[in-house]
């Protein structure tokens, strides 16, 4: 649990996901779109894995991965982040961590 | 098979009596010559079905009557060899007609054998009202009954939409109150996300049969994306329905159908990676050694990922439908329900047409 919460407390987005997990990707791809850089914890690659899965499972997940974190608070996994972007809601929250193009 | 063979009876006995008196003549004959060809089953004979033979022994049996009566006296042989010859020919056509029969029974029993199975294999879920193509190879797959039951509860769905869509179209050309616009919409959106949890339930039975759209109509399945229809492509198709908008509400919708977009790309782009990571587990190790236990079982695993995207494919639909439902006012959304409805509607039309079309001979 002390992983995960230093882990996500790092600023912007972050995504806990595993290597293997195409949706995760997928989400990867969305903040790409939106011009933010999310910083990708590959689970699959720690040697705690269980452990950060059940913490985040804990926090509300309801799956391990993907699991996105914003400025250190959960956003929720890939359901939750769809319907924040469709709703108009996703970009305002990541705004001050878009990556400055000018 | 007995209740089959004792209605064919009785209607049949009727028949003999009306029948012309020729054949009776014949039976009378044999009576007075110990007919001891007569036997109870010659009795059921299908006279309207076999006029010639009845007419051939016609020929025999009326002059003969006359003759018998006549010649009697006079010549005895020539009366006895015709008499004879008589048996012989109501024997004969009484054996003809025995079998005649016996091959219609057995014909009405395979009839009814075939009708069986077309029965059963009709439930087994060709639905013709949704779909007129049949499946490429002319045979069906052995489809789960969870997917059976998919493609039964389906064809009712489509049922209870055009029901929704004819009342909407009758609501909206004459006076309505917002209320009762309300409740109409309202069911409409109910009715959607109805669907979307059918598929999600099916999802889990059969993946790939939500995948490939096969309940779906032809037409139809030509613009699926992730077993279903692309939002923002919908959007795109009913924007200019909605009008009057205010501005407000056209950018609104514009940033929804960008934030659609944007979904949708990166669902697919997942999409990509997961076939890409399933081709390389297929493929993994030496091709052509012939064993492939572990590579099947690697796959398995990454195909269980596939459900989810498609539970998140038709997520989409639904926040998309939702976010909609946010921006228009009661009106808007009856009348997009209604565009929405009836392009689909046109969709299947479309397929139905064009597996009926009549082609130009060549």
């Amino acid at each position: 649990m002390d992983k995960v919460l230093r882990m996500s407390s790092e600023k912007g987005v972050v995504i806990f996901s595993k290597s293997s997990c195409c949706m995760s990707y997928a989400v990867q791809v969305l903040f790409q779109d939106l011009g933010v850089h999310p910083t990708v914890c590959e689970i699959d690659k720690d040697p705690d894995c269980r452990e950060i899965e059940k913490a985040l499972m804990r926090l509300g997940c309801s799956t391990p991965v993907p699991a996105v974190f914003v400025g250190g608070k959960l956003v929720g996994s890939t359901n939750e982040v769809m319907s924040m972007h469709l709703s108009g809601s996703l970009v305002p929250l990541v705004k001050p961590f878009q990556a400055n193009l000018c | 098979m007995n209740t089959t063979s004792t209605h064919f009876v009785p209607p049949r006995r009727f028949e003999i009596y009306e029948t012309t008196l020729s054949p009776v003549s014949m039976w009378e004959e044999s009576f007075k010559n110990n007919g001891g060809i007569y036997t109870p089953n010659s009795i059921i004979i299908p006279t309207n079905a076999k006029p010639d033979s009845l007419s051939e022994d016609t020929s025999h049996g009326t002059p003969h009557k006359f003759d018998q009566e006549a010649s009697t006296s006079r010549h005895p042989d020539k009366t006895q060899r015709r008499l004879a010859q008589n048996r012989e020919a109501a024997r004969k056509s009484r054996l003809r007609k025995k079998a005649y029969v016996q091959q219609l029974e057995t014909s009405r029993l395979k009839l009814i054998h075939l009708e069986q199975e077309l029965d059963r294999v009709r439930q087994q879920g060709f639905y013709e009202g949704n779909r007129v193509d049949t499946n490429a190879l002319g045979f069906s797959d052995k489809m789960s009954s969870g997917i059976v039951a998919f493609e039964m509860e389906y064809g009712h769905w489509v049922e209870e939409q055009n029901r929704q869509i004819s009342e909407l179209r009758t609501v909206l050309h004459g006076q309505v109150s917002d209320v009762e616009l309300r409740l109409l919409v309202d069911n409409a959106m109910k009715h959607y996300f109805q669907l979307f949890r059918m598929k999600s339930a099916a999802a889990k039975i059969d993946v790939f049969y939500i995948m490939s759209g096969m309940w779906k109509t032809s037409a139809e399945r030509f613009f699926l994306w992730i077993g279903g229809f692309r939002p923002s492509e919908l959007l795109k198709v009913l924007l200019p329905h909605f009008d009057p908008l205010m501005d407000q509400q056209v950018l609104d919708v514009c940033n929804l159908r960008q934030s659609c977009q944007q979904a949708e790309d990166a669902v697919s782009q997942g999409m990509e990676k997961l076939q890409h990571t399933l081709a390389d587990s297929v493929a993994a190790g030496n091709l052509g050694e012939g064993s492939y236990i572990p590579q099947i079982t690697c796959a398995m695993e990454r195909l269980e990922a596939l459900v989810s995207f498609v539970n998140q494919a038709d997520h989409l639909r639904h926040e998309t439908l939702q976010q909609m439902h946010r921006i228009l006012t009661t009106r808007q959304a009856a009348r997009g329900l209604l565009a929405l409805g009836e392009y689909f509607q046109r969709l299947r039309a479309l397929s139905s047409s064009w597996a009926t079309r009549q082609r130009e001979p060549t």
